[in-house]
């Protein structure tokens, strides 16, 4: 009772001031139950999710505003797919109003600071948002101060197309205006990077374009890390049967250096590799929202939380969700985990907000890889509580790859496509 | 404590059946049931509605869940994935996700 009380003169203050966006109307939770605001930074996987999730389970009770600069959600999954020819940047972006009939206020807007003291975030138009519990949920920011030889002029260039958009499209494009018989590479960071399949599922689908199109021609793949992070048996099956002669694997091989003017990459060991295209996916950290709030706590790049309520360990009412956090042990930072991040956390804010105890949460990830235009691998995992060590855990014996039978990966094929769809409508419809 | 949860879930679920998802979140089981079943949702959806060739759970036999589950986690039904994601989840845990979405509205 007293949470609503301190809610109500509190939006009445802020509305008083003139504080609160002129969309967002204080008035129209008034009358009837509210327990709490909750603004959450940040529309993606994870985002979009508890923003969704806190409105289902409170059956509207919690207040919720979900900030995102972006028109529309284009999703990172299935975006190698738009490399690869076999769709394009429509098929992976999905509009979000959806969320309007669950009675999400969307602000199309930029987070410029959070001020943690007084529980509001200021937006870049200057807006001001108060909030009970803040859910930050802002992605990745890529490191190229690690990359010698960097410079702006490159990014015209030199993409990672490692945030689904623009970039990507422009990737596509260097590839179908590179001539057969030209090269192509791409490197990719140390773990713990977003996405631990998708360099190699990018491989197979620039390998599968330049098969059916430009044959001549060769991708060298440089992993940073001393063998595959993922799917080991399937990739490296797939490398060595459908792409041989096209694809070239290097392993130990992190890039640090770039020739911006001769397209050049140089491994750490002095190795020189130069290129017609080059798809350069930077070492990553937490965005700098997350950064600039004091929530990076692990080697300057992850946010730790509370895995009971996705809370960050450092600043009260702020939880931290997907790619930003310092992964649980075995969890990837993947689209499909930041889902599961968004709903403990939405759980965890009804019931802090109700002053109830949290209950810990299970998280599930799977993550489809296509290998062409149509076949598919998975890992799966299933992640519990552990109450004497205070975190997720994979559970033991569960989980796991995709058979090495071919014959399923078609199946698997048409329910990662299925997967798309179902987790695309589980965050925005 | 698992004993207990299941003995108070199955006391509050029957005054529950067929009632408004507001309803369905009142008592701390039911959210806890919504919360460990939302692990599904990302590939079976929300509330169990799929799309496309996911096949849906909301609306199924709470039997057929479980039995399907168990046959799934001890290598009796073949399948792509489900059988390495039902290792993941106790018997306890089964029933409470099969309780859960045999509750839930079919939207086909």
């Amino acid at each position: 009772m007293n949470t609503r009380r301190i809610t109500r003169r509190d939006a009445l203050k802020a509305f008083s001031a003139g504080a609160v966006v002129s969309s967002l109307s204080a008035c129209a939770t008034m009358g009837q139950k509210n327990i709490g605001r909750v603004v959450v930074v940040g529309a993606g996987y994870g985002g979009a999710t508890a923003a969704k999730y806190l409105r289902l389970w409170s059956d509207g009770a919690v207040d919720v505003t979900l900030v995102e600069p972006s028109e529309a959600f284009i999703s990172c999954p299935m975006s190698n797919l738009v490399l690869g020819g076999s769709k394009v940047l429509a098929d992976v972006t999905v509009g979000y109003s959806g969320l309007d009939k669950h009675g999400v206020k969307r602000v199309r807007d930029t987070v410029s600071a959070i001020d943690v003291d007084k529980k509001q975030v200021r937006l870049a138009s200057g807006g001001m948002l108060p909030y009970d519990r803040l859910v930050v949920a802002p992605g990745i920011e890529f490191m190229y101060d690690r990359l010698q030889g960097w410079s702006s002029a490159g990014e015209a260039t030199v993409l990672h197309a490692w945030k689904a958009g623009p970039q990507t499209v422009a990737l596509r494009k260097q590839l179908t205006d590179m001539k057969d018989g030209g090269v192509a590479v791409m490197s990719f960071p140390l773990a713990p990077y977003r996405c631990p399949p998708g360099p190699y599922e990018r491989a197979c689908q620039i390998a599968w374009y330049l098969k059916q199109s430009k044959p001549k021609s060769k991708l060298i793949v440089l992993d940073a890390n001393p063998d595959y992070v993922s799917k080991k048996p399937l990739f490296s099956r797939v490398f060595g049967e459908d792409y041989k002669g096209i694809v070239e694997y290097r392993v130990n091989a992190p890039v640090n250096e770039i020739d911006l003017k001769t397209g050049t990459l140089v491994t750490e060991i002095g190795d020189r590799v130069r290129a017609d295209v080059i798809n350069l996916i930077p070492p990553q950290r937490a965005a700098n929202i997350a950064r600039d709030a004091g929530l990076i706590t692990a080697n300057n790049r992850w946010c730790d939380v509370n895995w009971t309520s996705m809370e960050s360990i450092k600043v009260p009412n702020v939880h931290v969700l997907g790619d930003a956090t310092l992964s649980a042990p075995g969890m990837p930072k993947s689209g499909h985990m930041a889902n599961q991040h968004g709903k403990a956390a939405a759980a965890a804010i009804i019931e802090l907000l109700n002053g109830r105890a949290v209950v810990p949460p299970m998280m599930a990830n799977t993550c489809y890889s296509f290998v062409d235009d149509r076949n598919a691998v998975h890992v799966d995992s299933v992640h519990r509580w552990v109450p004497e060590k205070k975190t997720l855990e994979p559970v033991a014996g569960a989980g796991g790859i995709s058979s090495q039978d071919r014959a399923s990966w078609a199946l698997e094929g048409a329910y990662a496509q299925s997967w798309a769809t179902t987790i695309w409508a589980d965050m925005l419809s | 404590m698992k004993t207990r949860r299941i003995t108070a879930c199955a006391f509050a679920l029957p005054l529950l059946a067929g009632a408004a998802h507001a309803q369905q979140t009142a008592d701390a089981d039911t959210r806890s049931a919504a919360l460990l079943a939302s692990n599904c949702a990302n590939c079976h959806g929300t509330l169990g509605n799929a799309q496309g060739a996911m096949p849906s759970l909301a609306g199924q036999q709470k039997t057929y869940i479980v039995e399907q589950m168990r046959a799934f986690r001890d290598g009796k039904r073949p399948a792509t994935i489900m059988h390495q994601l039902a290792k993941g989840y106790t018997d306890q845990q089964i029933e409470l996700i099969a309780e859960f979405f045999s509750r839930q509205k079919s939207a086909r």
